[in-house]
């Protein structure tokens, strides 16, 4: 320790980047047969002259470090420099004898390089060397933490090396110092941090493993609130999975929103709609692959516009050749769109094969955003939530901004009298009907992004959506929306206490029992109507 | 209203004309003397033996008849379409199957008091809702009672909110769809996906012997013909009248004074429990239950039943029970992959161009050659 102190004080008086060249002495010990001698010589490197001693110091890590005649050198590219003077040598010299390193000296390495890699100039680098950092920091390199922070001024890498700061100084002989550290500590939101922590308020046998109580209870102050601020990240986690479920509900559930919520129409293909949609997008990635593999990552935007055209084509079919002979009856309705169901489900098999086919996400929907150390949102399923919302927008720009909208509004208020005004409702119908069944392909195409693609991956959508309409309320867009968020918030917090199973029968017989309350759902049409 | 009342029996035996009670001696007949002779005592290479595959077959779709004949009441006579009627043959069907895995004794695989799955999840006693199971009787109660009572809970909020139509179909459905959830759990107590499989004996006989599913096959058989009595009883009483009013204009029949709850409520738990009956005779034969009798389309698939063979006739649901289950295991069998097409185009047909089933086509066909002597018949059962 004396060692390494001396050497940090010749450090802090040299100027920073002085040394153009490496003091060789410095460098003998690593080629030492003690570990302990050589982690004092990584330490005493990376102190005297941290720019020159990072390529040693990694190519002691990649095990390209050598001697050959008391002279340490790097091999690069099987090109062969001295380590020192950091200048080529040709011819390279013959009898190079690698340097090894075990373990324990490699894990003093690795920190050692991360600190070193602090003083990059580089952003990204030292933001990644911050992280590393913290997970590693001992008394040791707190002398290079001081110096880092001192050179750094990222307002977040700040945070991060103040935290790194902190946790070497845990092991400080002085109360003070320990006590200032746990303090800091606490304001750290990585659970990591917590596990640190918690020997701090433990005994060991009969004896606190922290002795100044001081100390101990900063620690437990300190624990509480990570964990106060773990569980707002939980819960946030939690919101947002809700968001999501939500925003597929409701996906699933828009376009049942027409053709049930305003036309009346019981449609169980509905599912199958979804599974339209998701088969275009398969499509459309076969389509790139085959003749655009430049533009394989763009197939989704082409596959919007297909999943809803193919959705809305086979909705029309259905439309006019069943569906428009059995309005009025919504039983017969029910049963006949089962059959469609089936049908269409035999179909994709009988086409695409029984067993599910991949869609691969594209690269701009990987990864995600990190909010906060243990809450990490993830593209794919921020970008549905955009276009959840995007889609709601567009069709309610639709149903009240258009003439088609209006046409549409006026059947389903009154069927008779928009006849009488020359709507020609017979073809409404079959739009309105085909509108439904292109948003169910859209929801199709998003759902292909985060599910499995399959013959009967309808199925397990039917009952869901047909929830979120009916508790929603029959006859407008804003229930279907508050009652998809309301189950999809409702179902993932359930979840979190019961397993997902027990939340989704709980979330079942909830409706139910909802619905004997109030049979017209959460947004009831105001006005009087007679039954038929 | 009527001056005396008529005797119950003699108000039975006129519900029927004597046609209908000939046709029913001689199913009776078929199928209590014929059909075990013709199984049990002639030699298999003889031209007219049974094989084991047409009884188990035929027992399976005899229960399948209770069903329809249950769900055309509740629809065909209530105007209610029940997308949760395979919950109550489930639930029959689970509650006999109770009894049956504890008549497995110790002969399982474990070798324990407890069913295999118990054994298999660490389990050291029977649950609660275990309790008794082995008694024959007990769970001939259980059968009986707890789907009615499930049913008579949820039709008594429902009806009493005046939940109808769709929106009655569609939280069946949610229900159902709950229970296959809830039963697919190995946490319930009911087998997990596996469900219970692997009985040995019933009532102590062996349940693989020629005798056991010649006396299961006569007493589905028994039980449907009981069931139609009872049904056809109902549908020509006063209570059947007021049922079709309630099914074709609601809010009249209301207006007149009666209360359409109790009518609805009756006929609703009638029909989970015929349902419960049916699924109790039917696990026994097919020697398996699991939570997948409850899926969606299971239920829906009753209702297509129903519907290709005639709502509100009494005989239609029989036939299309017969008709569409022989159509599946012939399908199945030789052409899996157009099952799907062929019961998908029936659900359309059946619902476009068959209102009234092949009974209502039957008799239509009829009426057009001969004197329509059948009318009157089929007026009295599409409205009353």
């Amino acid at each position: 320790m004396r060692k390494f102190g001396l050497l940090l004080c010749g450090w802090l008086l040299g100027a920073w980047g002085a040394h153009a060249a490496i003091d060789p002495e410095l460098l003998k010990p690593l080629a030492s047969d003690d570990s302990a001698v050589r982690i004092d010589a990584i330490a005493a490197l990376a102190q005297a002259s941290p720019e020159e001693a990072l390529p040693v110091l990694k190519a002691l890590a990649e095990d390209a470090l050598a001697v050959a005649g008391g002279r340490m050198l790097r091999v690069e590219d099987g090109r062969v420099f001295d380590a020192a003077s950091n200048s080529e040598l040709r011819p390279p010299p013959a009898g190079l004898e690698t340097i090894g390193i075990n373990n324990r000296v490699r894990r003093e390495l690795s920190a050692a390089l991360a600190a070193l890699r602090l003083f990059s100039a580089e952003r990204p680098v030292r933001w990644q060397a911050a992280q590393e950092v913290t997970l590693s920091a001992d008394a040791k390199m707190l002398p290079l933490l001081d110096k880092a922070l001192a050179a750094e001024s990222d307002p977040e890498i700040r945070n991060r090396l103040q935290l790194a700061q902190a946790q070497a100084s845990l092991g400080s002989s002085d109360a003070a110092v320990r006590h200032a550290a746990v303090r800091t500590l606490g304001e750290s939101s990585d659970p990591r941090v917590r596990q640190l922590l918690i020997p701090f308020t433990e005994k060991r046998g009969e004896v606190w493993v922290e002795a100044d109580s001081a100390v101990r209870a900063a620690a437990g102050t300190s624990i509480r609130s990570i964990e106060q601020r773990l569980a707002w990240a939980d819960h946030l986690g939690r919101a947002f999975s809700g968001l999501s479920l939500g925003s597929i509900l409701l996906l699933a559930a828009l376009g049942l929103a027409i053709t049930y919520g305003v036309m009346g129409v019981i449609n169980m293909a509905h599912g199958e709609l979804l599974m339209v949609g998701a088969y275009s997008a398969w499509a459309m990635q076969s389509v790139f692959r085959a003749y655009l593999p430049g533009a394989l990552d763009w197939y989704l935007l082409a596959a919007i516009p297909v999943g809803f055209l193919a959705a809305a084509l086979v909705g029309v079919v259905m439309e006019r050749l069943v569906i428009r002979h059995l309005y009025g009856r919504p039983l017969e309705t029910l049963l006949a769109t089962w059959g469609i169901s089936l049908f269409l489900m035999q179909v994709a098999r009988t086409l695409f094969g029984a067993q599910n086919v991949e869609v691969a996400n594209p690269v701009w929907m990987a990864g995600g955003i990190e909010v906060l150390p243990n809450l990490m949102l993830p593209w794919n399923r921020i970008i549905i939530v955009a276009f959840s919302i995007a889609v709601l927008v567009a069709m309610w720009a639709i149903l009240n901004l258009t003439r088609l909208g209006m046409f549409v509004r006026a059947v389903t208020q009154n069927r008779p009298m928009a006849g009488c005004v020359g709507v020609p409702t017979g073809r409404i119908d079959t739009l309105a009907f085909g509108l439904g069944a292109g948003i169910a392909g859209l929801g199709g195409v998003a759902l292909s992004q985060i599910a499995n693609v399959g013959p009967d991956m309808g199925q397990g959508y039917i009952v869901d959506s047909f929830m979120v309409v009916v508790l929603g309320g029959v006859g407008q867009l804003a229930g279907a929306v508050w009652a998809a968020l309301g189950l999809g918030v409702f179902t993932k917090f359930l979840e979190g206490w019961t397993g997902a199973v027990v939340a989704k029968i709980v979330v079942l017989v909830f409706i139910i029992i909802f619905i004997q309350k109030r049979p017209q759902g959460l947004f009831a049409l105001k006005g009087r109507f007679v039954e038929a | 209203m009527m001056p005396a009342r008529t005797p119950f029996i003699v108000r039975l035996g006129r519900s029927f004309d004597a046609r209908s009670w000939q046709m029913a001696g001689l199913f009776a007949a078929c199928a209590l003397i014929a059909v075990p002779f013709m199984h049990l005592a002639l030699p298999p290479d003889h031209p007219l033996h049974l094989s084991t595959y047409f009884i188990t077959l035929t027992g399976k779709i005899l229960c399948y008849a209770i069903v329809a004949v249950a769900m055309d009441l509740i629809w065909g006579y209530g105007g209610i379409l029940s997308l949760g009627h395979g919950l109550f043959f489930a639930l029959g069907g689970y509650a006999f199957g109770m009894y049956l895995m504890r008549q497995i004794g110790r002969d399982g695989s474990y070798q324990s008091d407890l069913p295999d799955f118990m054994v298999f999840l660490d389990w050291q006693e029977l649950p609660w809702f275990w309790a008794g199971s082995d008694s024959f009787l007990w769970v001939a109660l259980l059968v009986l009672v707890v789907p009615a009572l499930i049913a008579f809970v949820f039709g008594y909020f429902a009806f009493r909110s005046r939940i109808k139509g769709v929106y009655f179909s569609i939280i069946t459905q949610a229900l159902t769809y709950a229970a296959m959830l809830l039963f697919f759990r190995n946490e319930t107590g009911f087998g997990g996906n596996n469900g219970f499989t692997d009985f040995k004996r019933i009532l102590g006989y062996p349940i693989t012997a020629p005798e056991t599913r010649v006396v299961l096959f006569a007493l589905s058989a028994l039980a449907l013909i009981g069931t139609l009595l009872l049904a056809r009883y109902l549908v020509t009483s006063k209570f059947g009248r007021v049922l079709t009013a309630i099914r074709d204009a609601e809010s009249r029949v209301m207006f007149i004074g009666y209360h359409p709850l109790w009518y609805k409520l009756f006929v609703w738990t009638l029909s989970a429990m015929l349902c419960a009956i049916a699924g109790a005779l039917y696990v026994p034969q097919v020697g398996i239950i699991n939570p997948s009798e409850m899926s969606v389309a299971n239920s829906i698939e009753i209702a297509i039943w129903v519907a290709v063979g005639g709502r509100g006739t009494l005989i239609g649901p029989v036939l299309g029970a017969f008709l569409v289950n022989l159509a599946k295991s012939w399908f199945t069998v030789s052409f899996p992959e157009y099952w799907l097409f062929f019961l998908g185009t029936l659900f359309i047909v059946a619902t476009l161009y068959l209102p009234q089933g092949v009974v209502g086509l039957w008799l239509r066909l009829r009426r057009r050659e001969p004197p329509p002597a059948a009318a009157a018949t089929e007026a009295k059962g599409a409205r009353a």
